[in-house]
């Protein structure tokens, strides 16, 4: 199965950036899902929030831009775009869990086929857990999308009937954006929206989880 | 109803923390953590510190000295664990530093709860999860809560931009984070800032801090804390 190739991170990236509404208000998780802001467009009027504290965060800062006093959620220095604003610690989680917040889109080691996410920990002894931000904006969000590979390293899918690693939050996830297929987690189950560099049939024997098919016609 | 006292030192702002006192300290990683501070914390030699803050030290300055000095016996944070959290990370796995993990926005929501003179709160964050275990829970409207308690501290270091000479303070940028929080949430507040201003040079309007949650304030020059990390 390892041999499947899919899209790589910064087209899944873009096609994440489509499905964001113009106008919103919208957090991004660590890492991949980083890479969704080069990709929305000038005029798309999305707002970043980053939980440290700013709503309104413009690109990675370059050299001359780098202030220690402007970092984002994942310490990395950042610019401010006009319209900005900055809040403390307890305002800002409360517009996350006072769903004020439209997408957030984060990384996973595993999603469940009920949308339950697991992203904060590996529970082997010995790894440090570090949980941050990850179970506020999971649950606070009105939507939360996963971006996330499909398989994880050793091949083994990260959507799955249960979570076995410790969970981030229950029933949170609505999409998942994968490099080989997009997956909305409805009511009836999870259902298939776009395929990429695989087909239907195939992937019903890679995952666990059943699936329906509701592919679209043309995939970006 | 204590008016503000404005120290000379950072070593004097800090005075009278004694061994087993819980320290609130601002910060998100490096922006806004009050490196002056913490650094005369260590130098005026308390141990058995109790230290709410949101991460576990970075790199070997501030709340990392302190960790490697082992002055720090157990720590209340979001996000320990950072590619420069080495102090942290030995302590830890040494079995020296006791670790109680909370979710940011309710490490965030207990600061704010203790200050704010609320008994407790039901939140949503990490219902379902393993950082639920052996907490009250329950169900409002058809949505699971967990019940977490305020946490308070004897002492809160912030790091703010301005203060003036009562003790308002302002912030600069995402260096705000726990600052305004911690101000209250504390018996005893202890302000490092760059700038001290004449009472009547702050806008009412930008007060971020008002001065009543304030007990110290010491003006450090920062780029000077942040290189003299000798040790």
């Amino acid at each position: 199965m390892s041999t499947l190739t899919g899209i790589g991170k910064d087209a899944l990236a873009r096609i994440v950036a489509a499905d964001i509404p113009p106008g919103s208000f919208v957090n991004l998780g660590i890492g991949l899902p980083t890479k969704i802001s080069n990709h929305l467009p000038p005029d798309s009027g999305v707002m970043l929030h980053t939980e440290n504290g700013m709503l309104g965060m413009g690109p990675e800062a370059a050299d001359n831009q780098i202030d220690p006093d402007l970092v984002n959620a994942g310490k990395v220095p950042v610019t401010v775009l006009p319209g900005a604003s900055y809040f403390h610690h307890a305002d800002s989680f409360a517009m996350m869990r006072g769903g004020h917040l439209d997408v957030c889109v984060l990384g996973a080691y595993q999603v469940s086929a009920r949308g339950d996410l697991a992203n904060w920990h590996t529970g082997k002894p010995g790894d440090i857990p570090a949980v941050g931000g990850a179970m506020d904006l999971a649950t606070g969000a009105r939507q939360t999308f996963v971006m996330m590979t499909l398989l994880s390293r050793d091949g083994r899918p990260k959507l799955v009937p249960e979570c076995t690693y410790p969970l981030t939050g229950l029933g949170c996830v609505s999409r998942v954006y994968t490099d080989l297929a997009v997956f909305l987690i409805q009511p009836d189950g999870v259902a298939v929206r776009d395929l990429f560099g695989v087909d239907f049939g195939t992937l019903t024997t890679v995952l666990d989880v059943p699936l329906i098919d509701q592919t679209r016609k043309a995939s970006p | 109803m204590s008016r503000v006292a404005i120290l000379g030192s950072a070593l004097e702002a800090v005075a009278g923390i004694g061994d087993g006192a819980t320290v609130l300290v601002g910060g998100f990683g490096s922006a806004g953590q009050p490196v002056a501070l913490i650094e005369a914390l260590l130098e005026g030699g308390a141990s058995e510190l109790t230290v709410v803050s949101n991460n576990a030290g970075n790199g070997e300055f501030g709340l990392a000295a302190l960790i490697r000095e082992g002055r720090v016996r157990k720590i209340v944070c979001s996000f320990p664990r950072q590619s420069d959290s080495w102090h942290f990370d030995q302590a830890w796995r040494a079995g020296a530093i006791e670790l109680e993990l909370v979710p940011q926005g309710n490490l965030a929501e207990r600061i704010r709860a203790a200050g704010a003179g609320i008994g407790a709160f039901f939140t949503p964050t990490g219902f379902g999860t393993p950082l639920a275990d052996g907490k009250e829970t329950r169900v409002i409207d058809g949505r699971g809560y967990l019940l977490e308690y305020p946490l308070r501290g004897d002492v809160a270091l912030i790091a703010a931009h301005k203060a003036d000479e009562l003790g308002n303070l302002v912030y600069r940028k995402t260096a705000r984070n726990f600052g305004p929080i911690m101000a209250a949430a504390a018996k005893t507040t202890v302000a490092q800032v760059d700038e001290i201003v004449p009472v009547g040079a702050l806008d009412p309007e930008h007060v971020v801090t008002p001065c009543l949650y304030v007990d110290r304030v010491v003006c450090v020059d920062r780029n000077l804390a942040m290189s003299g990390d000798t040790r």
